[in-house]
């Protein structure tokens, strides 16, 4: 029972939840030849309500940082503790119960309503062979409610709008009551309107539910301006860790996004990226 | 937000046994020589109260002898199909997945053949012998799907188009196989047999412990798929989310594919390859009653049954006193409904 009491002490009182400890990782096609693509050893710590950015261009290594944190792949060194556990070792059942992933969407096989998608993030909790109890009924209600999604209960999953959709999958990760929040670039296919609303949603989540929340993103400004930490990745290397405004500087990142850019302080003190076009 | 309830559950259960019970009645009923339905009601009442001395009509041998274990016999085939189609379409996330067409029938009647021939010379005690074919099945069933799901794997992701077509491919290059082992090993008069066999085919009287065989197996590999009931409707949202949303993916892969093939086996095993109800009675029923396995597995299971005793009655009336194979009736009603429910839109 190391594990729980460890959890509870970590819980009460409410420091470091999430971290990262020099993890690494290699990926390589077979274990003869020299990896393919490497993850350098990467730390960073987050607390409860905490918003982190793990930012940079494609193949930089993003996602499989993520999967490491998440837990569902095994780290080359290093570890990732969520509460004093690490990750890797929970069982898939613990896990979703504690961290919940929400990924790039992947096509519905049979269609369903909204709220049966979002009572699936309550299987975790649940014992198989078992219905729903009202218990869960109300959690997920207030999941939908919470993304501002109730109106949405009723409908079928591949009849509502793309960013209706990232609401219910958002709101299907709530009712996973997890501790992390994980999201897999979840800005990709919306509109600016819907980046925006999905972004303060979160923020607000964040605040009243006291989620550690991690982003994977390479949307420059919409990173600086909701992420309480940015992870800044290039070539699967950690080059910076630290909160916007120290991280954002105009020949690094104009170095990693391989283009001119121009960076302002806006009146909130975020930086803001105008990205410059090539002369 | 209108949840699954046991109450809804059992309700939607029931009016589909009413509907398998009225169509056994009819079954019973139906065939070369008529019966009437109040005598039928009267003798199953003396057969339920174990009076069977005071069966009073003298076609009694007829319906409770010959029709009564071929209807029994075609609702457990009909539901073991069914059942497995449903746990392969979740499994494989393919809605055209069934025994059939993904070569398990196929590879399971290659192993049911392999141990007719095998069998005369092991010299088994009584009770073991009546398991041979159907585990012959069963192996056949699970090295055919465990090659197709390996075959059907493009960069460790499962390709739907793949994973059909090396379903198709191998079942026409067991059948090959099959075809060659009956024409050398068969002699002429079982040939037709065995072809009515390979088409599916229900009038062979199976022995009275592989009746036990079978219905035990069927229970236990249905029951042992319920149990995976709510990780299977996860398992259609893909296999990484299932795993994100707390399903042990790799467990329920094994469990419900070993349970699955032990289905295929056991109804191959006695009536040879049907197609199509697998394939097919899921789809039905999803449409009906929803996609939540909770409520698909038995509402499959009540279906498939309901459907091969109304093909297994239809082959042996509607060209009487001679009898088609059941398989050439599912596939007569099967292959027009298929491209209906195609051209609908999957559903």
């Amino acid at each position: 029972m190391a594990a729980s009491s460890t959890f509870a002490d970590s819980h009460r009182n409410a420091d470091v939840r999430l971290s990262v400890e020099q993890v690494s990782y290699a990926y390589s096609a077979n274990p003869a030849q020299a990896p393919l693509f490497t993850l350098e050893a990467s730390s960073f710590q987050a607390r409860p309500g905490e918003i982190v950015a793990i930012l940079g261009p494609n193949a930089s290594g993003k996602s499989t940082l993520l999967k490491l944190i998440a837990g569902t792949q095994e780290p080359l060194s290093g570890r990732v503790l969520l509460n004093g556990v690490v990750t890797h070792s929970l069982t898939p059942r613990v896990r979703a119960q504690r961290i919940a992933v929400v990924q790039q969407e992947s096509p519905l096989l049979f269609p369903s309503r909204a709220w049966e998608f979002v009572l699936q993030g309550r299987h975790a909790h649940s014992r198989s062979l078992r219905f729903e109890t009202p218990k869960d009924v109300a959690i997920a209600k207030n999941a939908l409610a919470q993304v501002n999604a109730h109106h949405l209960s009723d409908r079928w999953m591949d009849q509502i709008s793309g960013g209706e959709k990232q609401r219910v999958i958002l709101a299907r990760a709530l009712s996973q009551q997890p501790l992390l929040l994980l999201l897999d670039e979840p800005t990709l296919h919306l509109d600016i309107g819907s980046q925006v609303g999905l972004l303060d949603t979160l923020r607000k989540l964040a605040a009243v539910n006291r989620y550690t929340v991690v982003v994977v993103t390479h949307e420059l400004n919409l990173a600086a301006q909701y992420a309480d930490q940015i992870v800044l990745l290039h070539h699967g290397k950690t080059l910076r860790v630290g909160p916007p405004s120290t991280v954002y500087q105009r020949e690094l990142l104009e170095q990693v996004f391989q283009t001119p850019l121009s960076i302002e302080s806006s009146p909130s003190g975020r930086p803001r990226v105008t990205i410059l076009p090539a002369s | 937000m209108r949840p699954l309830t046991l109450t809804g559950l059992l309700l939607r259960c029931g009016v589909l046994a009413v509907v398998l019970f009225i169509v056994v009645v009819i079954a019973l009923k139906l065939g070369a020589v008529p019966v009437s339905l109040y005598g039928l009601g009267l003798d199953l009442l003396h057969v339920l109260l174990r009076k069977t001395s005071e069966i009073s009509s003298n076609y009694d041998m007829i319906v409770l002898d010959i029709r009564l274990p071929r209807i029994l016999l075609s609702i457990v085939v009909g539901a073991s199909l069914s059942v497995a189609g449903t746990a392969f379409q979740a499994l494989l996330r393919n809605p055209l997945a069934d025994p059939y067409v993904l070569g398990a029938s196929s590879g399971a009647s290659l192993g049911a053949i392999a141990t007719l021939i095998v069998e005369p010379y092991l010299a088994l005690p009584m009770v073991l012998a009546a398991l041979v074919t159907p585990v012959g099945a069963f192996l056949g069933a699970a090295a055919t799907i465990a090659a197709v799901y390996f075959l059907g794997r493009r960069e460790g992701q499962i390709d739907s188009s793949t994973l059909l077509l090396a379903g198709i491919v191998s079942a026409s290059f067991l059948s090959a196989i099959i075809m060659f082992l009956i024409s050398t090993l068969a002699s002429r008069g079982d040939l037709r047999g065995m072809l009515f066999w390979l088409m599916g085919d229900l009038s062979v009287s199976i022995q009275p412990s592989l009746r036990w065989v079978l219905g035990i197996g069927f229970l236990a590999a249905t029951g042992i798929i319920y149990t995976t009931a709510t990780d299977l409707n996860l398992m259609l949202n893909g296999e990484k989310e299932a795993m994100h949303l707390g399903v042990d993916v790799r467990r329920v892969r094994i469990v419900v594919y070993l349970a699955a093939s032990i289905l295929t086996g056991l109804a191959v095993s006695v009536s040879g390859s049907i197609g199509y109800v697998g394939l097919l009675v899921p789809h039905v029923m999803r449409i009906i009653f929803g996609s939540d396995h909770r409520i698909l597995i038995p509402t499959s299971a009540f279906g498939g049954a309901i459907a091969v005793v109304i093909a297994d009655t239809l082959a042996r009336t509607v060209v009487a006193p001679s009898e088609l194979p059941v398989g050439a009736m599912t596939a007569l009603a099967g292959a027009p409904l298929f491209i209906y429910l195609l051209r609908r839109k999957v559903a």
